[in-house]
């Protein structure tokens, strides 16, 4: 895929809610906003992470806040590439390409938008290799990148630039404004060289989303298991089967908090699950016991289409399938860990990987 | 006794029930006006069994009829969606991802007004009245007639949605109102989609709901009428005027639950084969299949829990051509003057099912001439189409039993390639009227609750037991009651971590009742 078509949106923001772990976005909000943007501004040409020369200028954009918000405040028609706009001018750089900070229905899409607003190039990669909550918790932190100076702006034309002494206080400060702005805020962070992008970004990722889509269709049409196909391709494997009894959800400190239980059926049954939440699946518990954890993904599908649900689209009665699927080996390291395992979201536990 | 009524595209189906033993059972025309095809199948009830309609304790009509209207786009309303949204929302207008000859059926105009709430209760912006009344002016002289409002959260906060209702009700006093936060739930696109449907159906719904209510005292029957919803439960007649949307699914949802008690088996693929189309679904331990998440109706996307069906233009009244062809246009409710069997000029499916001696219906002696060739062709192909669509339902490598009704399932031979054998119960023709006869009871809760810490769960078990309750006292067998929603969203802006929940219970209708 050498440039991204209205066509292939449908398959990469299928693939990318499955990557998103519960988090990152509805994709369909997501496949329509890039329509809207393709449509009007043209393909965006995908380039290759390797393909980066060393002195590119590569800025990630995303959505911050929190899922359950966006399925009801949509963007403005500006807002997207505003973000981009203001840090730019911040910089007072020429950038060169629009990057990925994470993969997520709304969030491998919404950089398409803003790379076709401004006309420029997307590079196929992200900077987790899935979704995670908060801002620092990107590959490139592990490289001492700064995530500031970044920009964030609301639908109203409030922006603001940020300029932080660490990326946890870039996390800090943004959630704080993004809150006030109604926990929906267009972010721009991560300006980075076309050096240290090869280096710190996970590479294919909307590559990775647009295959694994496609995987899931044509399972579908072959009446083959599309979970299977995922749960192959990814390396991972089936944690649980069952029907979703129970969500509690709320919008806390700027995060779709809460747990889903569901009741085992299949193989599962008499078993319970509960998966915990903050915006992305962050633990798996089967009967009390934990199964899978982050950094790990984990991630929930419908039973039979293999559609990948978001925390915010959970709802009772609903069957799905969660799997587990390995993370980017660097989230693995002591550094990785620390920024994004269990410990960080208060479970204290070691992280409970895909090898179970 | 109860009578259950299945008013299709084609065909016109009635039941009289004592429990779930079917006492008659008559098919007639589905009739422009509909209420007379009513009137006809109360009196067929009437001659085949005679009973006393003050002995009738209810009456359930499940229609297609709301449905067919959206998807043939016709008679819908010229509507307008005001979105409460500023300046928030602009980068997804309302009906922006709508198959475009739709919003050209409902004149689709719509409106991006300043309003809305933040998840905390506070005002994206104020509601900007003199917009307001700007748009109703323009929708005025546009010729709306239907106004489907949806606010940002207005789940969890309905203020704007009710001003800017009395705003424009103020101005345009003859147009219908649609509110999204009565309708659906989180999720701003999914629900306003379902309130521009409603809205555009409001009109043809009054009409309807009129006609079949009339029919039915004419028939001089004094028990309450119910409309079937899309969840198997029933409405009565003043929601349907007011709610036609939650109608969609119920043809599926009733011919499902229909064959479902006629066949006995419990997962099986279902094929409803009506006059103008062939419904599929997929019954897994008793219950429907659900639709995923991104399956729409006619091509718009709601989030209305409802079957998963597919359908393909092929039923009785299925035109037929050459070389050849079945469908996807039917003769619809003019069958019985367009049919060959009934002297007309047009080559139906139904002629193909009676000249291979499949059916007797009409006289047989007018398609004695048809060439054995074209017959045998019209009957492979048939077989050949649905068992694609059975094949296409089925998820799993295990064949899938076939379960046939509806009247047009004359069409399909003892066996489908591929499928096994095709299951035809017994008054397998008049599935979807038990189906709506045998709807269930609902009741439901939908109210804010204030949470103490660690009592989340006792509340939630109040609120779905509130729910049982009063299914069981709106005549629901208590041992069948069972929760099939359940529906949180947090009010932030109220103290005490107050919480908006809504459950729905149901159930069996009391048998004997």
């Amino acid at each position: 895929m050498r440039e991204i078509t209205e066509h292939d949106l449908a398959d990469i923001a299928r693939g990318a809610a499955i990557l998103g772990t519960g988090g990152g976005g509805d994709p369909y909000i997501g496949r329509l906003l890039a329509a809207s943007a393709v449509r009007s501004d043209g393909p965006v040409p995908l380039v290759p992470l390797a393909e980066l020369d060393d002195d590119a200028v590569v800025l990630p954009v995303a959505m911050m806040g929190a899922p359950t918000v966006m399925v009801e405040k949509l963007p403005s028609a500006e807002q997207v590439g505003l973000a981009a706009r203001t840090l730019a001018g911040y910089l007072g750089k020429e950038l060169t390409h629009i990057a990925c900070a994470e993969a997520g229905g709304v969030n491998s899409l919404i950089p398409v938008v803003a790379a076709a607003q401004l006309g420029l190039p997307l590079v196929d990669a992200d900077g987790m290799g899935r979704a995670f909550p908060e801002l620092q918790m990107v590959l490139p932190t592990l490289y001492g990148i700064r995530a500031t100076p970044m920009s964030i702006a609301d639908e109203k034309g409030n922006r603001g630039v940020l300029d932080t002494v660490d990326n946890h206080w870039a996390e800090r400060l943004a959630r704080s404004a993004t809150i006030d702005m109604g926990c929906s805020a267009m972010i721009s962070n991560y300006a980075m060289s076309g050096a240290q992008a090869r280096e710190a970004l996970v590479p294919g990722t909307l590559s990775l989303c647009a295959e694994l889509g496609a995987l899931v269709r044509a399972a579908r049409s072959e009446h083959a298991d599309p979970v299977d196909r995922v749960v192959s391709r990814l390396g991972g494997r089936r944690l649980f089967s069952g029907k979703v009894v129970d969500v509690a959800r709320r919008t806390v400190t700027g995060f779709a908090r809460g747990e889903a239980r569901l009741s085992g059926m299949d193989g599962d049954s008499g078993a319970e699950l509960v998966l915990r939440f903050q915006n992305e699946h962050l633990v798996a518990e089967r009967d009390g016991v934990v199964e899978a954890s982050v950094p790990d993904l984990i991630c929930t599908l419908e039973r039979e289409s293999g559609e990948a649900v978001t925390t915010e689209g959970l709802r009772y009665g609903q069957r799905v399938t969660v799997i587990a699927a390995p993370a980017d080996p660097r989230w693995h390291t002591p550094e990785g860990i620390a920024l994004a395992g269990p410990r960080y979201f208060g479970y204290d536990i070691d992280p409970i990987g895909v090898a179970g | 006794m109860r009578i259950g009524i299945d008013v299709g595209g084609t065909n016109t189906d009635a039941v009289l029930l004592d429990g779930r033993q079917v006492l008659a059972s008559v098919k007639t025309s589905t009739t422009a006006d509909v209420t007379s095809g009513i009137v006809a199948a109360i009196d067929g009830l009437q001659r085949q069994r005679a009973f006393d309609p003050a002995a009738v304790r209810a009456v359930m009509i499940g229609t297609t009829h709301f449905i067919n209207a959206l998807v043939e786009a016709h008679r819908l309303a010229p509507t307008a969606a005001v979105r409460l949204s500023l300046p928030a929302g602009a980068s997804l207008p309302p009906m922006v991802d709508w198959p475009q000859r739709l919003v050209d059926a409902v004149s689709g105009r719509s409106y991006l007004v300043h309003g809305g709430h933040e998840f905390d209760g506070r005002h994206i912006a104020e509601l900007d009245e003199s917009e307001l009344r700007k748009a109703a002016d323009d929708m005025g002289e546009a010729g709306v007639r239907s106004v489907a409002i949806t606010s940002v959260f207005s789940p969890v906060n309905a203020e704007f949605e009710t001003r800017a209702a009395e705003i424009i009700g103020a101005q345009l006093p003859d147009v219908a109102i649609s509110l999204s936060h009565e309708i659906g739930r989180i999720g701003l696109l999914e629900r306003e989609n379902a309130t521009v449907i409603n809205a555009a159906l409001r009109e043809l719904a009054a009409h309807i709901v009129d006609g079949l209510a009339a029919s039915v005292t004419g028939a001089g029957i004094t028990a309450p009428l119910y409309l079937s919803q899309n969840d198997g439960t029933l409405m009565d007649v003043d929601f349907a005027r007011r709610y036609p949307v939650a109608t969609f699914a119920s043809g599926p949802t009733n011919s499902m639950r229909g064959a479902a008690v006629l066949s006995g088996l419990d997962t099986c693929a279902v094929v409803d084969v009506g006059g103008t189309t062939s419904d599929v679904g997929v019954l897994r331990q008793g219950f429907p299949r659900e639709a995923t998440t991104d399956v729409s109706v006619a091509g718009i996307r709601t989030n209305f829990r409802m079957p998963d069906v597919l359908s393909i233009g092929l039923g009785g009244g299925s035109r037929v051509r050459g070389n050849v062809t079945v469908g996807p246009d039917s003769v619809g409710y003019e069958l019985t003057s367009k049919a060959l069997v009934f002297g007309g000029d047009t080559l139906t499916a139904t002629d193909i099912a009676v000249a291979a001696g499949r059916a007797d219906i009409g006289d047989a002696s007018l398609v004695a001439h048809l060439d054995r060739s074209l017959v045998r062709a019209a009957l492979d192909k048939i077989a050949a189409d649905v068992s694609d669509v059975v094949e296409r339902m089925r998820t799993s490598a295990e064949p899938l039993p076939v379960v046939a009704v509806g009247g047009g399932s004359v069409l399909l031979p003892e066996e489908l390639a591929g499928c096994g054998e095709v299951h035809r119960p017994e008054n397998y023709a008049v599935a979807n009227a038990i189906g709506a006869a045998i709807a269930q009871i609902g009741g439901e809760v939908d109210r804010v609750y204030v949470i103490e810490p660690g009592r989340r769960e006792s509340v939630v078990d109040e609120a779905k037991q509130e729910a049982v309750d009063r299914a069981v006292a709106a005549g629901a067998s208590p041992a069948s009651v069972g929760i099939v929603d359940f529906d949180e969203v947090p009010i932030p802006y109220l103290p005490g971590n107050a919480t908006r929940i809504r459950v729905k219970a149901v159930g069996d209708l009391q048998l004997g009742v």
